[in-house]
């Protein structure tokens, strides 16, 4: 059951008029710009123990996704590709609003949202992920765990999501005689086939202002998000409005051109940390 | 032998529609006796019934907003509903639901009137042939209306698919399983507000923009139906 | 299109600025006069009014309301008065006395299942409705039948200036109350007479916006009462 929010933090009503006055000048309290995302910063291969992984701080915002792979039959109506699934947790150390539990709703649509605009276009190669086709083929798992909360986790885990897909490797295995797969974690393998590179950029809309990547009290203050996920060539691979605020037309409209913008600033960020990786 | 799904040579659907045609459409209201309001929404196969209880004391007594009433949705799927049976446990996909739907209720539903009160929505999907969540903002809608609810304006639902290439009006199972897309709308047309919006697929911007006005045009012809239903549901002489 | 009374609004629908109404049910929105609920435009004396054809009710202080008892806590009843709120009547109102937890046994004075006729003395948007039956007429129901009925309906069962409940009174010899909060007490004669009463009401209650409706009443109470010879 889904129930309107009624433990939200409340934000100065000083507040909400010096973010709104900030706006009408086209910037926002840590300087930047309406149109721009905060400070983006991404680790690939945190975690040993993962067969890929990577931080993203977002300003304030901290996500780490972790990707782990494990060897399953495949669906009876694709014996021929791998399965990929995204899960979320808002862990309860990343913000006074979390509380322990399985994933509540914003968890779920938050692993719904990034599952669905990476398995559209196709963004992993799940027919690289067979093993022995009808038979064995690689699960991946991707874990994004929220560790600090400021506002924008779509976009952050996102990010975290992709770096950790293309810093993943699948591990060497060895077919024993019974059929079974033996894997040699740790020993790379080959890198997991990412075909395209997929980002989501949220913006907010405060007082009549549409706001690229809110923070946590931009958020709050918000009528509704609009997340959108481009693909490298901008095509629009998944939408979802969240947020009791209606939208107008004219507003998504807008959202999309400025998001389009913000999209190549992820880009950019997402390439080097390939590069880096 | 059934058509192939796609968009055959003479430009129709498997089911002979057009592309921007719906499928033939049901509203009732006032289906239920105990709810407050009620309503079953039909597009298709697709049979979806919503009730509303309250605005109503919560048993949870924390449960509640100083300000304005709280809007609780469950969408549902009954374990008949589908091919394969399907669970009665809720999966992600119907918490999923039942947020957005939430969210494309509340900028409508005048909660502000009834402070300290919990206002339930119920929507139990019976039959689902695709667009089960638009049918079931629908008939949301027309509950909430028949409770007698105060509303700033009428909502309904529709989803635009993209099927070999071609975008079309609210796909149904068959053409959503070989979909390229799928973006379901909801809106308010009277407030000229668009409340729920949604993509899985691949679209370029002009196909959603285009897909867009297709699916509000939609949205103001199931509201116009939605007024035509609630208004037969009193026989009111207009002298 | 149509004019005068009985054209119906819709939920969204925009009204002209002249159409009079209470809250919630026409509301601005965006600078415009919009009904919020199913309704009519009744136009009487030059002069339009949004009816709404279906309401919730919710208590004011003064309304006099038909309450069911539902429970019993420690000094107070929780009352049903067919609103989003549970009222409360407290147990030292009732009897009119300071209150003795050791000798009031609350749960004997007052049952869960009751009907009483009581005004709402404190309603606000952070209490629960309080009510009090100190007052003429207020009390505990103990005969007579109550019925429940749509709250939009109870301004046509009462009608102009208490017409149509005189009406009602008149015809079958009752004595008829109805309540905001959408409930009628009836009190009759004889049980003939109270179904009569009942089945009038509902008839109200099915057409309660159709023009001629006073003589329709009139009409079958007599009719009725000729049918069953009484």
């Amino acid at each position: 059951m889904s129930v309107t929010p009624f433990r939200l933090p409340v934000i100065p009503a000083l507040k909400r008029q010096s973010y709104l006055s900030l706006y009408k000048r086209g910037v926002r309290d840590d300087g930047r710009s309406i149109r721009s995302p905060r400070q983006v910063e991404i680790k690939v291969g945190v975690l040993d123990k993962a067969e890929g992984s990577a931080l993203v701080k977002l300003g304030n915002t901290q996500v780490l996704a972790g990707v782990k792979v494990e060897v399953t039959s495949p669906f009876k109506d694709s014996p021929n590709q791998g399965v990929l699934v995204v899960h979320a947790e808002n862990v309860p150390l990343a913000s006074p609003i979390f509380e322990p539990g399985p994933p509540d709703e914003n968890a779920i649509e938050l692993a719904r949202v990034i599952d669905r605009s990476l398995r559209e276009v196709k963004a992993v190669d799940l027919g690289s992920l067979v093993i022995r086709p009808g038979e064995k083929v690689w699960n991946v798992w991707v874990d994004i765990y929220v560790l600090d909360h400021d506002g924008n986790l779509f976009d952050a885990s996102m990010l975290a999501a992709m770096a950790a897909l293309m810093n993943a490797d699948l591990p060497d295995y060895e077919e024993l005689e019974t059929g079974e797969i033996s894997l040699r974690r740790g020993v790379g393998g080959r890198k997991i086939k990412v075909d395209h590179m997929v980002v989501t950029v949220t913006t907010a809309k405060v007082g009549s202002y549409i706001i690229v990547d809110p923070n946590f009290e931009e958020e709050v203050i918000s009528d509704y998000r609009l997340v959108l996920a481009f693909d490298e060539k901008l095509r629009i691979v998944g939408a979802q409005k969240t947020g009791s605020g209606g939208m107008k037309l004219e507003e998504l409209q807008e959202a999309i051109k400025v998001s389009k913008e913000a999209a190549q600033i992820y880009f950019k960020v997402l390439e080097q940390a390939r590069g880096g990786s | 032998m059934k058509a192939k799904v796609g968009i055959d040579e003479r430009g129709l659907r498997h089911d002979g529609r057009r592309p921007d045609e719906m499928r033939p459409v049901s509203m009732k209201v006032g289906v239920l006796a105990n709810a407050s309001g009620s309503a079953l929404v039909e597009f298709g196969k697709t049979k979806v019934l919503a009730a509303v209880y309250g605005p109503r004391e919560p048993q949870q007594r924390f449960m509640v907003l100083p300000e304005k009433a709280i809007l609780r949705v469950r969408y549902h799927m009954a374990p008949f509903s589908t091919t394969e049976r399907k669970s009665p446990a809720p999966s992600r996909r119907e918490v999923e639901l039942s947020k957005v739907i939430r969210e494309a209720l509340e900028d409508v539903v005048i909660t502000s009137e009834y402070p300290r009160t919990v206002i339930d929505v119920f929507v139990e999907v019976l039959q689902a042939d695709g667009g089960t969540r638009a049918a079931g903002i629908t008939a949301a809608s027309l509950a909430l209306a028949d409770a007698g609810l105060p509303m700033k304006a009428l909502v309904a639902s529709v989803a635009v698919g993209k099927i070999a290439g071609a975008l079309v009006l609210d796909v149904d199972e068959a053409e959503d399983s070989v979909g390229e897309a799928d973006m379901p709308v909801a809106a308010a047309p009277d407030l000229g507000l668009i409340t729920l919006f949604q993509l899985n697929g691949v679209l370029t911007e002009e196909e959603v923009q285009r897909g867009l006005s297709m699916a509000l045009r939609a949205i103001e012809q199931l509201v116009a139906m939605e007024k035509t239903v609630l208004k037969q549901s009193y026989e009111v002489v207009e002298e | 299109m149509m004019k005068a009374y009985g054209q119906i609004a819709l939920p969204g629908d925009r009204l002209e600025q002249r159409v009079e109404a209470e809250r919630p049910f026409v509301m601005e929105v965006g600078g415009e006069k919009v009904a919020t609920v199913v309704g009519i435009i009744s136009q009487r004396e030059g002069k339009a009014y949004f009816v709404p054809l279906k309401s919730i009710y919710v208590p004011k202080v003064w309304d006099v309301v038909i309450g069911l008892v539902e429970s019993v806590s420690a000094a107070s009843w929780m009352v049903d008065i067919n609103s989003p709120y549970q009222a409360l009547l407290y147990a030292q109102d009732f009897l009119g006395r300071s209150f003795n937890p050791s000798t009031d046994d609350l749960y004997q004075i007052l049952k869960p299942g009751e009907y009483v006729k009581a005004k709402v003395v404190a309603f606000d948007k952070t209490r629960s409705p309080l009510l009090s039956v100190q007052g003429e007429g207020l009390g505990r129901f103990i005969k007579g039948a109550v019925i429940d009925v749509p709250p939009a309906r109870i301004p046509r069962i009462i009608g102009k200036k208490r017409s149509m409940t005189s009406l009602l009174e008149e015809k079958t010899g009752c004595s008829v109350f109805p309540a905001v909060n959408g409930r009628v007490h009836v009190d009759c004669p004889s049980p003939e007479l109270e179904a009569i009463a009942i089945m009038a009401i509902r008839l109200i209650e099915r057409e309660s916006h159709t023009a001629g409706l006073t003589e329709r009443v009139a009409k079958f109470i007599e009719e009725e009462r000729r049918r069953r010879g009484i």
